[in-house]
């Protein structure tokens, strides 16, 4: 598969500007699930949800939104945008992901990002003005734990680990896939480059030059780390569209959530934002067209994902959305494919990274039986336990 | 080539701020010129991007005009900064504007201030709002800031003569005529760090440094 096209969702609890009406959390997350089914149904090869732990969000917890999906599709990658590389411990978040990749064999791979809601650091322990360091440590452990079996590590934002292995260990011997995603902050585009994993720019509420610089950066980098040529970086993006047959009707429908969305709202006009950022509300064609246009400024890229599902869009306009994106998306494949240069590579996939280890191994760490288990710290003080412990009995 | 935006906060046309802007840029020009160098002065009016201010505040970017102006203020070697005088204080847009730079674009940056108001009773403006101001954005204050009420546009020597007097203490803090001014040290900007980004070897290693937070 050349490049994968799917969407993103931030889950986001809007009140529909045009009925003021706002779903309870319970239909907005049901509703998440409808649209992720939905996505496969009409042929998108990627579903991402953001993590977010305030309201109005109902994006916490993405593992198990993540893996509740997974038991019901059954040929979507599901990834995220993003995990909260900062805020969540790498310790979590390497246990968390390696048993998807084994309950969805290997259907998952994630996004690294921040976060920039200040006070969700406090609330986990964190200071948001070590956001970048967070994300570097953090990450750098990340990936120790899933190339590891055993892991002896210290750092300055968690305890230290002895003798640690992350379980279960990676599916087939090979960690999902990872992307890192930052808007305006050269030293992500830095790390992704370092390790030769995917950079993703949002693409969606920022000017094209934000994209265009941070991707340039990335892949020069990428290059300079010796992981290939710069064409040969792993690039995805964002996108926001709203489409109807007719350019007008999406016009005049989109209006009315524009003018009140979270981000953008009250601010400039729907003219300006579309002219400003890649939003594209028109016909089927325009979208194409618009979407096509972004490799004239990052090159040949391998991910295209578009938010569809905000700013109180209701489930019944979501899911017509991704009929006429499915509809399109023959199109938009094709179109790609031409115009693709020679040697860029395919979107990574977990067949496609395992292909690349030499093969799938089995990864298991087996340990022996555990006598410890089932004690507690009142159990350690039971004088027959502490026997136990210590091998007496 | 020393390069001096002015920026001005001036709501009606015609107006004593830009009035008063301009009188500093060209007091400006005669101060570095006498130093025997070259001058380039761009002015920038924020009555024309009061829209695109706006805009950045709710949408996190600037976009094209208001981008050129932040642009200019980045690269200039000086910056002449007038306000009028609302409810005590310098006026929103003016704020806006400073609002919207990003942090260390004003680092060590000579800044002259200067106010305009109706009444001469607001002089004291520059002292408590507009030298705080450019003093957390780590920008170099002219010591003498060049305050206007509309008795002083009546004529006399007492306004042109404080413009001079500032204008040849900014030349002075612009290090011209003296050999090549060294450029003064100021916290990383994200266009830096796109210039010449910091490799990861020395990311990884600053990010750990410190002592432990958990």
């Amino acid at each position: 598969m050349g490049m994968q096209f799917g969407i993103f969702t931030v889950g986001d609890v809007t009140m529909d500007p045009t009925t003021g009406k706002t779903p309870t959390e319970h239909e907005r997350i049901k509703a998440t699930v409808e649209i992720a089914k939905h996505a496969e149904e009409v042929g998108l090869d990627v579903f991402a949800t953001g993590e977010h732990h305030n309201p109005p969000f109902i994006a916490s917890n993405p593992t198990a939104t993540l893996a509740y999906i997974g038991a019901q599709t059954e040929n979507i990658i599901l990834s995220t945008a993003t995990t909260l590389i900062t805020t969540t411990d790498p310790v979590l978040i390497a246990e968390d992901y390696a048993k998807i990749q084994h309950l969805t064999d290997g259907r998952v791979d994630l996004m690294m990002g921040r976060g920039n809601t200040g006070p969700v650091y406090p609330w986990f322990g964190k200071d948001i003005r070590q956001g970048i360091n967070l994300a570097i440590e953090n990450y750098a452990l990340l990936r120790r734990l899933w190339s590891e079996d055993v892991v002896d590590w210290s750092g300055r934002f968690r305890t230290p680990l002895q003798g640690y292995t992350s379980t279960p260990r990676p599916l087939d011997g090979v960690a999902p896939f990872v992307w890192h995603g930052s808007i305006r902050s050269p030293e992500i585009a830095e790390q992704a480059a370092y390790y030769g994993d995917g950079f993703f720019h949002n693409h969606i509420f920022w000017p094209a030059s934000h994209t265009k610089q941070m991707v340039q950066l990335y892949r020069q980098r990428f290059e300079h780390y010796g992981h290939g040529t710069a064409d040969q970086a792993i690039v995805g993006l964002g996108g926001q569209f709203f489409m109807r047959p007719n350019s007008q009707d999406a016009i005049n429908e989109f209006r009315p959530y524009f003018d009140n969305a979270p981000v953008y709202g009250h601010g400039p006009s729907l003219e300006d934002f579309s002219e400003a950022t890649p939003l594209t509300v028109g016909s089927p064609q325009q979208v194409i067209e618009r979407t096509l246009s972004f490799r004239e400024y990052v090159g040949d890229y391998q991910r295209q994902l578009f938010l569809l599902d905000h700013a109180g869009l209701p489930l019944k306009t979501v899911l017509e959305q991704l009929d006429l994106y499915g509809e399109i998306l023959p199109t938009l494949r094709a179109e790609f494919e031409k115009l693709r240069k020679p040697g860029v590579p395919d979107a990574p996939t977990h067949a496609s990274l395992v292909e690349k280890a030499g093969g799938a191994k089995d990864s298991t760490v087996y340990a022996e039986a555990d006598s410890a288990t089932g004690s507690s710290d009142r159990d350690i003080h039971d004088p027959e336990v502490a026997k136990v412990l210590e091998g007496e009995l | 080539m020393t390069r001096i935006v002015v920026v001005s906060a001036g709501l009606s046309v015609p107006s004593s701020t830009k009035l008063l802007a301009d009188m500093l840029g060209e007091a400006t020009t005669r101060a570095v010129q006498a130093r025997g160098a070259e001058i380039e002065v761009e002015h920038i009016e924020l009555r024309g991007l009061a829209h695109e201010l706006t805009d950045n505040l709710l949408t996190g970017f600037a976009k094209p005009a208001l981008q050129t102006a932040i642009d200019h203020v980045r690269r200039a070697d000086g910056v002449i900064a007038v306000t009028p005088v609302f409810s005590a204080s310098y006026s929103g847009l003016f704020k806006t504007f400073f609002d919207v730079l990003e942090q260390g674009v004003l680092d060590a940056k000579p800044v002259l201030i200067a106010a305009t108001a109706g009444t001469a009773r607001h002089s004291l403006v520059l002292e408590h709002a507009l030298r705080p101001l450019f003093a957390y954005l780590h920008a170099v204050v002219v010591p003498t800031g060049v305050f206007a009420a509309t008795d002083d546009f009546a004529g006399g020597p007492e306004l042109p003569k404080r413009v001079d007097r500032a204008a040849a203490e900014l030349a002075a803090l612009l290090a011209v005529g003296g050999g090549t001014p060294t450029p003064a040290p100021h916290r990383t900007l994200v266009e830096d760090e796109f210039a010449n980004p910091t490799s990861f070897e020395t990311l990884l290693k600053r990010a750990s440094e410190g002592p432990p937070e958990f």
